[in-house]
C-alpha cells in the first residue's frame, strides 16, 4: 500500500534521474488539463502560479478573502538554503544532514535531499520577484544564524520574512488570475473530496458567503492547507487554520502520516486570561541573551525582583551546563512544562516562566539589548502592559507547527491516487522534528519546484477520463457534505463550538503535548469519544447555513479535530519511543533525556481510516539511513 | 470593567443595517479587544442570537485580516496597532463605543463589520508584481540591491492590506495601499522593466475602482498600523510622472479597464483609451509643475483628472 516510489540511484541523483524519467506534457495541450489548488499560502500559492504559468488551467480556492492572508505570513525567522554565502562550510550535503538528525531520523532521506537541492533555487526565485531581503552594504544578500546550527544559512527579511515570501507567491499568483490561468475562488472552502474511479477528480466547496455548495472537477487535485496545530486550541496558527482539508480526504482513503509528531515552540507569551483565544510566539533567539529560571518554592507569588539570587532556579542552566538557555525547542519546551507541573510556574495561571534580560542589560548595556531585541521587547509590551527591561518576560510553550500530515510519497502524492499534498498538510521532510527557518523552505520547495514538476507527470502518465462536476460521484459526495452541515445546525443543544474546541485542546495538551505517558494517553482516548458524542448531542450553532455563519464554520472545523485528536493519541500511544517532539515518558536515558528506539520504530506510522467508529489500521513505511548515520542526540 | 457597545449589524450585502447595542460584562484588562468580542459572542450564542460577524485570523497584527472603526477610529487609535493586537488595557469601565465596519464605496458590506475588500487584489493584478517564472530566474547575488533601496522596498512591502488606510481617508482614497506596492517594486532594480507600465496600470485601476483621489489629510498614515508613511504616495506620482517622460515604443496599455464592469459607476467614463489620455494629462501636469518650478515633492493627488 505505501509504494515511497524513491527513485532510483545516488541520492545527489535521485530529484533529477525522477525529472529525467518523468513524462511531459505539450505545452499546447497544457490548457485542456485543469488542476484544483486548495489553499493560497507558500505552498498552495506557489504550486498555483507556476502551474498556470506553465499553461495549466488551475483553480486555487482560499477561505480567506484574498491569497495575502495565509498564516505562512506569520513566520518571522527566515528560511534555509545551502547557498554556503558566509563561505563557512554550508553545503546541500550538510543542510541535509542538518534537517534528517534534526528530525530526530524520522523523514525520508530522499525527500530531504531533494529539500537542500532546491533551497537554493528558492532564493534566486524570491529575490527575482523582489522580495525584500535583508542586504549588506554592498548590495549582497545577507545571511544570519538560526536555530542552534553551526553556520549562517538564514536569509531573512527583517522579522517578517513569512509575509514577504508570501507576498511574493501572492504576487506571482495575481499576475496569474490576471493574465487568466489561475482562476481565483476565495471565501472558499473545502468540505470533501470526490473520487471517481478511485481518482480524486474534484471537489465540494462551501461559499462562506452565501453557503452555496457547489462542486468542482479537475485532472488533479492538490491540497495545501497547511497544519493542525489548532487542534491544541491554543497555538500561534491563525484562528482559521483547521484540519478539515485534510481530513476528510483522510476519510476518503488517505493514510495519514505521523499525526504525533507536533511541534512545541518553548518561547511564546503565556496564557493570561480564560478568553485568550491565541497564543504569541517571540523568536528564539531571545534565548541567546535572556536567562530562564523560576522559584525555587512553589507557589511564591512575590514580584521577581523581589525573589533573592539564591532563591531562584536557573534550570536549563544547572541541568545542561554546556548547552544551558539554549537547549533544542523540544528539550527547552518540556523543561518549562515541568517545573510549572510541580507549581512553581509563575505569572496568572502559574503557566509561565521567567526569561530575565537584566544580566545581559549589566553586561551589554540597555542600549545594545535595545537594538537586538527591541521589536520583540515592543510586542511584549503590547500584550501583557510590561516593560521587560524592567521585569523578567515571561514564557511558556506553545504549540505552533505539526510535522505530521497526509502520507506522501516522493512525488508528493497521497495514497488516493491523483490527489497530491504540499507544504505543512503533508508529512514528509521533516521527521519527528523541524528545525527552525525549514518551514518556508519546504512550503515553498514544494510549491515552486515539486509539485510542478510531478502533477505534470501524473497527467502524461495516466489517461484520464472526462468528467463532470454534474455526474453522481459529485452529486453523492455533495449530499454527504449537507447532510452533515444539516446535522450541525439541526442539533440546537446548549454548548458553544467553542467551548468544545476549549475543552478539546485542554485534553490533547494535558495528554498529547509536551509529554506523553501510556496512561494519560489512554485517559484521552476514553474522554475524546465522549467529548464528540456530545459535541454531536449538545452543540448549539445559531443561524442558517444559507448565509456567512461563523460559528457554523467554527463548528465544521472543530467536528473534524475531535476525530484527528483521537488518531493524534493512538499514533502517540503506538509510538512507545520518545523522539523530537514525541517524548514518551517511558522512554528516557537515566539523565531524563528523550531516547529513541531505532530497532522497533524506525518507521513512518501512516493511518488508514477504517470508518466512523472503527478503529484505524497502521501501516508502516520502513526507514533506511544511508547516507547520515543513526546517532542518539545529547546536550548535557 | 463593563462596557456599552453600539455595533453595527447587517445580515448581508443587500439588508439594510443598524446600530444595536450590548452590554460587555466582566471585561478584564488582559483581553484584547477581539477577546471581548468573542465573549460576547458567547453570551450572543447563548441567547440564541447571531454572534457579531468580524474578520480575523492571525491575532498578531501582520495578516491584515481584521479591522473595523472604533469611535469612528480604524483599528482603535493606538499607534501602529492592528484591532487584533489592541488591549483593552487601553479602556476603561462605563465606556461606550461604536464599532462599525469600514466605511467605502469600494468596500461594501458582506456582514456586520465584514467587507468585502478585493478591490485591493485587482490592483495588484494591474501590476502588483515582478514577472518571473519559477525556473527562469538569475542567481540571487547577480542582482546587487543597494542596502538602502532594500530598506525602502522593506518598508513599503511591510503594508498588510487591511485597508485601514481607506477607511480612515475623507476621500476612501486607496493611494497609501497602491503607492505602498508600488513604492515596494519601483525600488527595486528587479522592478524596473516593468516600472512605468506597473505604475500606470496601478493607479488607473486604483481610479476605477471608486476610491477617492489623496487630498493630503494624512489620515491614512496615522491609522496605518503598519506605519506606511505618507511620502510614498509622493513618490508614487513622481512615478507616475516619469511614466511621461519616457518615450515608449508602444503605448501603455491597462488591461484590467477593459474587463472591469464598474466603469459607469465612475465619475468619469474610462474607455480604451485611457492610457493615452492619462499619458498626455500626465504630461500636461509635469509641464505646469516645471513651469512652477515645483518638484513634486509632497504627496499630490493623482494626476488623473
Amino acid at each position: 500500500m505505501l509504494e515511497a516510489r524513491i527513485p532510483s540511484g545516488p541520492i545527489e541523483q535521485k530529484w533529477d534521474n525522477c525529472r529525467y524519467e518523468m513524462k511531459l506534457v505539450n505545452p499546447a495541450n497544457r490548457r485542456k488539463h485543469s488542476i484544483i489548488v486548495v489553499g493560497a499560502g507558500l505552498a498552495g500559492a506557489a504550486a498555483a502560479a507556476t502551474l498556470g504559468r506553465q499553461g495549466y488551467h488551475v483553480d486555487c480556492f482560499s477561505h480567506h478573502d484574498t491569497p495575502r492572508r495565509a498564516h505562512s505570513i506569520a513566520a518571522q525567522g527566515g528560511i534555509n538554503s545551502a547557498k554556503n554565502y558566509r563561505n563557512d562550510g554550508d553545503s546541500v550535503l550538510r543542510l541535509f544532514k542538518d534537517t534528517v538528525k534534526g528530525g530526530d531520523y524520522r523523514a525520508r532521506e530522499a525527500n530531504v535531499y531533494r529539500l537542500a537541492e532546491v533551497s537554493g533555487n528558492i532564493i534566486d526565485q524570491c529575490v527575482a520577484q523582489g522580495v525584500p531581503f535583508a542586504r549588506e552594504y554592498g548590495g549582497l544578500l545577507d545571511n544570519r544564524s538560526f536555530g542552534g546550527v553551526q553556520v549562517e544559512r538564514t536569509f531573512y527579511a527583517r522579522g517578517q520574512t513569512g509575509q514577504q515570501l508570501l507576498l511574493g507567491a501572492y504576487q506571482a499568483l495575481e499576475e496569474q488570475i490576471a493574465t487568466g490561468t489561475v482562476t481565483m475562488h476565495f471565501r472558499s472552502e473545502l468540505l470533501d473530496v470526490v473520487l471517481v474511479n478511485g481518482r480524486a477528480r474534484g471537489i465540494v466547496t462551501r461559499d462562506l458567503v452565501t453557503g452555496q455548495l457547489d462542486c468542482h472537477s479537475a485532472d488533479v487535485v492538490v491540497l495545501a492547507t497547511g497544519g493542525y496545530s489548532n487542534v491544541f486550541y491554543l497555538s500561534t496558527n491563525a484562528k482559521a487554520s483547521n484540519c478539515t482539508a485534510i481530513w476528510r480526504a483522510h476519510r476518503r482513503g488517505a493514510l495519514f502520516g505521523n499525526p504525533c509528531f507536533t511541534q512545541i515552540h518553548p518561547t511564546c507569551i503565556p496564557l493570561s486570561s480564560d478568553f485568550q483565544s491565541k497564543l504569541t510566539l517571540m523568536s528564539e533567539s531571545l534565548r541567546n541573551d535572556g536567562r530562564i529560571w523560576v522559584p525555587k518554592k512553589k507557589g511564591d507569588t512575590r514580584a521577581p525582583n523581589q525573589i533573592p539570587e539564591s532563591e531562584r532556579d536557573y534550570y536549563l542552566e544547572n541541568r545542561y551546563p554546556s548547552f544551558g538557555n539554549l537547549v533544542p525547542r523540544d528539550v527547552a519546551s518540556r523543561n518549562a512544562k515541568e517545573v510549572c507541573d510541580e507549581g512553581r510556574g509563575v505569572g496568572p495561571h502559574g503557566q509561565g516562566v521567567f526569561l530575565d534580560f537584566a544580566d545581559a542589560i549589566q553586561r551589554l548595556g540597555l542600549q545594545t539589548v535595545r537594538e537586538k531585541y527591541g521589536n520583540l521587547f515592543e510586542i511584549y509590551e503590547r500584550i501583557t502592559g510590561e516593560d521587560a527591561y524592567a521585569v523578567p518576560m515571561r514564557i511558556y510553550p506553545a504549540p505552533h507547527y505539526t510535522m505530521g500530515g497526509l502520507w506522501v510519497d516522493y512525488h508528493l502524492m497521497s495514497t488516493i491516487p491523483g490527489l497530491f499534498v504540499g507544504g505543512e498538510a503533508n508529512f514528509s521532510d521533516h521527521g519527528a522534528n523541524r528545525l527552525g527557518a525549514s518551514a518556508l523552505m519546504q512550503g515553498l520547495a514544494d510549491g515552486y519546484f515539486v509539485l510542478p514538476a510531478t502533477v505534470p507527470d501524473y497527467i502524461a502518465a495516466n489517461k484520464l477520463d472526462p468528467v463532470s462536476a454534474s455526474d453522481g460521484a459529485f452529486n453523492a459526495t455533495k449530499a454527504e457534505v449537507k447532510d452533515r452541515i444539516d446535522k450541525l445546525l439541526a442539533i440546537n443543544g446548549k454548548r458553544t463550538p467553542d467551548s468544545f474546541h476549549k475543552e478539546l485542546g485542554k485534553m490533547v495538551w494535558d495528554d498529547c503535548g509536551m509529554a506523553r505517558a501510556d496512561a494519560g494517553l489512554r485517559k484521552a482516548l476514553d474522554r475524546i469519544p465522549e467529548l464528540r458524542d456530545e459535541f454531536w448531542h449538545n452543540l448549539r450553532v445559531v443561524g442558517s447555513g444559507e448565509e456567512l455563519n461563523q460559528s457554523l464554520e467554527k463548528a465544521n472545523r472543530i467536528s473534524d479535530f475531535l476525530e484527528l485528536a483521537e488518531l493524534m493519541c493512538t499514533d502517540a500511544l503506538e509510538r512507545t519511543e520518545s523522539c523530537g517532539g514525541h517524548f514518551r515518558m517511558e522512554s528516557q536515558t537515566p539523565e531524563g533525556e528523550a531516547k529513541r528506539d531505532d530497532a522497533n520504530f524506525a518507521y513512518t506510522a501512516a493511518w488508514e481510516w477504517k470508518g466512523a467508529g472503527q478503529a484505524h489500521a497502521l501501516h508502516k513505511e520502513p526507514l533506511s539511513f544511508e547516507y547520515v548515520p543513526l546517532s542518539q542526540r545529547s546536550y548535557k | 470593567m463593563n462596557l456599552t457597545l453600539r455595533v453595527w449589524r447587517q445580515q448581508n450585502a443587500n439588508a439594510a443595517g443598524s446600530f444595536v447595542t450590548y452590554q460587555a460584562n466582566n471585561v478584564t484588562p488582559d483581553m484584547s479587544f477581539l477577546e471581548m468580542l468573542d465573549a460576547l459572542n458567547e453570551d450572543l450564542i447563548g441567547r440564541q442570537e447571531p454572534p457579531v460577524a468580524f474578520e480575523h485570523d492571525c491575532r498578531e497584527g501582520i495578516c491584515g485580516s481584521c479591522g473595523f472603526l472604533i469611535d469612528g477610529v480604524a483599528h482603535g487609535g493606538q499607534r501602529g496597532t492592528t484591532v487584533c493586537q489592541l488591549s483593552m488595557r487601553f479602556f476603561k469601565d462605563g465606556d461606550q463605543l461604536t464599532l462599525e465596519p469600514w466605511r467605502a464605496r469600494a468596500f461594501p458590506v458582506i456582514r456586520d463589520l465584514i467587507v468585502n475588500r478585493s478591490a485591493f487584489d485587482r490592483i495588484i493584478q494591474a501590476g502588483g508584481f515582478i514577472s518571473a517564472p519559477t525556473g527562469s530566474t538569475p542567481a540571487a547575488n547577480a542582482i546587487l540591491v543597494p542596502k538602502e533601496d532594500a530598506d525602502t522596498a522593506f518598508d513599503a512591502a511591510a503594508c498588510i492590506g487591511c485597508g485601514a488606510c481607506v477607511a480612515a481617508c475623507p476621500n476612501a482614497s486607496a493611494m497609501l495601499f497602491t503607492s505602498a506596492k508600488i513604492t515596494h517594486l519601483n525600488s527595486l532594480p528587479q522592478g524596473q522593466p516593468q516600472r512605468d507600465q506597473r505604475t500606470l496600470s496601478m493607479v488607473a485601476t486604483m481610479r476605477n475602482e471608486l476610491f477617492g483621489s489623496c487630498t493630503n489629510h494624512g489620515e491614512c498614515e496615522a491609522v496605518c498600523p503598519k506605519r506606511i508613511p505618507l511620502e510614498f504616495i509622493g513618490k508614487m506620482n513622481r512615478d507616475l510622472m516619469r511614466t511621461a517622460w519616457h518615450r515608449h515604443r508602444e503605448p501603455l496599455v491597462i488591461p484590467s479597464l477593459v474587463q472591469l464592469p464598474s466603469a459607469e459607476d465612475s465619475h468619469e467614463q474610462f474607455h480604451e483609451g485611457i492610457g493615452s489620455q492619462l499619458h498626455e494629462d500626465a504630461q500636461q501636469r509635469l509641464h505646469e509643475e516645471a513651469q512652477a518650478h515645483v518638484v513634486a515633492e509632497s504627496p499630490e493627488p493623482a494626476a488623473t483628472h
